[in-house]
């Protein structure tokens, strides 16, 4: 076919016509593919946030609940035991700031928590994946620790931790217990495994 | 030029064929009338010995597949299955997990020969950068094709590794969630890399050989000389110093070959765990989320790139240092893809390069090197000061590339090949 007799204008608008038509369509068609490698609902559903009723926890009591398939540790610390906590400094404690990022920026500093009497932690040790064991109250046997303030220790490789799950110095667990998103929506139930409204 | 073959492909089935579909002629421009440099020496063998490791890894990986389960309940046992059950399930999943780790030796070599002999350069710009997205799309599937036997170390290296996205800033946490699709890696993320390693990366990875082979066909092959045989041809057209690829290089190959597979095998049957470099110990164990392995170091071949990223443990201008690490360590990559704009110099091969850019090549070597033995051990302070170390080298070689390739006085360049 010869060029002569050609309205090229019209002929470019045409190209640029299908193109942009074209374009639009394989973004269309690309949406449901990079959709499709979202968590699907039934992952959602496991790892929905769970909610922890703890209006029958007495004060230096410790509750567990389970959430995307770890156990979660929530703690009432009296105010002895938060007393006992703050004291604890450089010489025992390896991170007793909170300054490597195991938690939610709200629950940063010393007590690792919104409100200090309530600790929500992740109870799974930070060395290998064992469960340590509570142990709240000071002095306890077989901790292996003089001047044991409170806390929990992991009975499989001798790690310990403080009430704000600080690690200590000196113990196989490189980090602090991990403190997961939670918020509260009443005095008595704390969400886990979501931040609260504005945090 | 009456030539026979011609007069051959015109008689019976091959002309039939030949009418129908350019069977003689592909033969003729890729294999029996594709002239290469008369002078190939040792580091020619390792493309044609990565075009056989692949057709490996996709026969045994099609094997593999028969009996492989993709479920995380499923995924470890069937390994195990293959491994104790199926009839000589052992040597193919073996040859597949070997193989793996034989693909990058050669590749690696490969890409040092384009490096020495400055194969990259133009008009070979295109051949370097399919080379490169080759490169690029293996690590991926070496990656992927890690997760599926489900242990220990497929599970905490994939958690590792896809925590990197999770440290850019802002869209890091969605994105990792997205590429897990579960906010941890579960058996989604396991079914998924097996669709990408076994469907969607090879086809990837094929179409780009195919792509590479074109490329290079197109301009001809380099050579130790770094010069063009084409500049020079005799009164029929055909390069003075070029020979057909065949028979004088397909059967040079041979050779190549039968050494590769001699070492191949020897791994497969006596090493075939290759002293845990190519078989992690911890995978022997199944995957378990609660328990982190006491020291996680990717497989060997990603480890130069794993020291770097360990190397920046300082924070600049409020980036932090994990997110420091991930781009520096995809910098170290993406810098090898605009390597042939750093290359300024007049010459192609580093026979002919001045001292500072042979300097600079084996310093290079020598930090990748290093790197990579640093990227196994677990880091202490002067390990990582010496990965830094390395690190810099690492990027002064490409950084300062265009600088010394044009100061450094280069010798006279050959008309015709030598040796």
């Amino acid at each position: 076919m010869a060029d002569s007799g050609v309205n090229k204008g019209r002929r470019r608008f045409l190209v640029g016509a299908t193109s942009v038509v074209g374009a639009i369509g394989a973004v269309g068609v690309a949406i449901p593919f990079v959709a499709s490698w979202q968590p699907s609902a039934r992952a959602r559903a496991a790892g929905a946030p769970v909610q922890a009723d703890i209006s029958k926890l007495e004060p230096g009591q410790r509750m567990t609940v389970e959430w995307r398939g770890r156990p979660v540790w929530v703690v009432y610390r009296t105010p002895e035991m938060i007393e006992r906590t703050e004291s604890l400094g450089d010489g025992i404690l390896a991170d007793p700031q909170s300054a490597r990022p195991q938690q939610p920026d709200y629950a940063a500093g010393p007590m690792r928590s919104i409100r200090p009497e309530i600790g929500v932690l992740v109870g799974i040790c930070t060395h290998l994946g064992c469960s340590p064991l509570y142990k709240p109250e000071p002095n306890a046997e077989d901790v292996g620790a003089e001047d044991w303030p409170g806390g929990f220790f992991c009975p499989c490789h001798g790690s310990r931790f403080d009430l704000a799950g600080r690690v200590f110095r000196n113990v196989p667990a490189p980090t602090n217990l991990e403190v997961p998103p939670y918020h509260f929506v009443s005095d008595t139930v704390v969400v886990v495994g979501e931040d609260g409204e504005g945090a | 030029m009456a030539n026979p073959h011609k007069a051959k492909a015109e008689r019976g089935l091959m002309r039939w064929v030949d009418d129908r579909f350019p069977a003689t002629q592909l033969w003729r421009d890729h294999l029996s009338e594709y002239y290469a440099p008369r002078n190939f020496n040792f580091w020619y063998f390792f493309g044609s010995l990565a075009l056989l490791v692949l057709v490996n890894q996709i026969l045994t990986g099609v094997w593999l597949t028969m009996s492989f389960n993709p479920s995380a309940e499923g995924a470890f046992a069937s390994v195990e299955y293959i491994m104790r059950d199926v009839e000589y399930g052992w040597l193919i999943r073996y040859m597949h997990s070997t193989g793996a780790s034989a693909f990058f030796v050669v590749v690696y070599l490969h890409m040092f020969r384009g490096l020495l002999y400055g194969s990259y350069k133009a008009p070979r710009e295109l051949v370097w950068i399919f080379g490169m997205a080759i490169y690029l799309a293996l690590m991926a599937e070496a990656f992927m094709g890690y997760l599926l036997p489900w242990g220990q170390m497929s599970y905490w290296g994939a958690q590792v590794i896809i925590s990197l996205f999770s440290a850019i800033p802002g869209i890091g946490p969605g994105l990792a969630e997205w590429i897990r699709g579960d906010y941890l890696i579960s058996g989604i993320t396991l079914n998924r890399f097996f669709a990408l390693h076994v469907v969607a990366l090879p086809i990837v990875i094929l179409a780009l050989v195919v792509l590479h082979i074109i490329a290079l066909h197109e301009v001809g092959s380099n050579n130790p000389d770094g010069i063009e045989i084409k500049d020079r041809k005799d009164e029929a057209g055909k390069p003075l110093d070029g020979i057909p690829f065949h028979p004088y290089y397909t059967v040079k190959d041979i050779v190549g070959v039968a050494v590769f597979l001699f070492v191949f095998c020897v791994v497969i049957f006596y090493f075939p765990e290759g002293g845990g470099y190519f078989l992690e110990t911890p995978n022997f164990e199944p995957a378990n989320q609660l328990k982190t392995p006491d020291h996680i170091a990717p497989v060997w071949y990603f480890t130069p790139f794993y020291a770097i990223l360990r190397a920046i443990t300082f924070s600049v201008f409020g980036l932090d240092a994990k997110f420091l690490g991930v781009l520096f360590m995809g910098a170290a990559i993406g810098l090898l893809f605009v390597l042939p704009w750093l290359d300024r110099s007049p010459v192609r091969s580093m026979r002919y390069k001045g001292w500072i850019s042979k300097v600079m090549l084996a310093l290079f070597a020598v930090s990748f090197v290093t790197l990579g033995v640093l990227g196994v051990l677990p880091p202490t302070g002067t390990r990582t000061a010496i990965a830094q170390v390395c690190a810099v080298v690492y990027f002064a070689y490409f950084l300062l590339m265009p600088v010394y390739t044009r100061l450094e006085k280069t010798k006279p360049v050959p008309e015709r090949v030598t040796g």
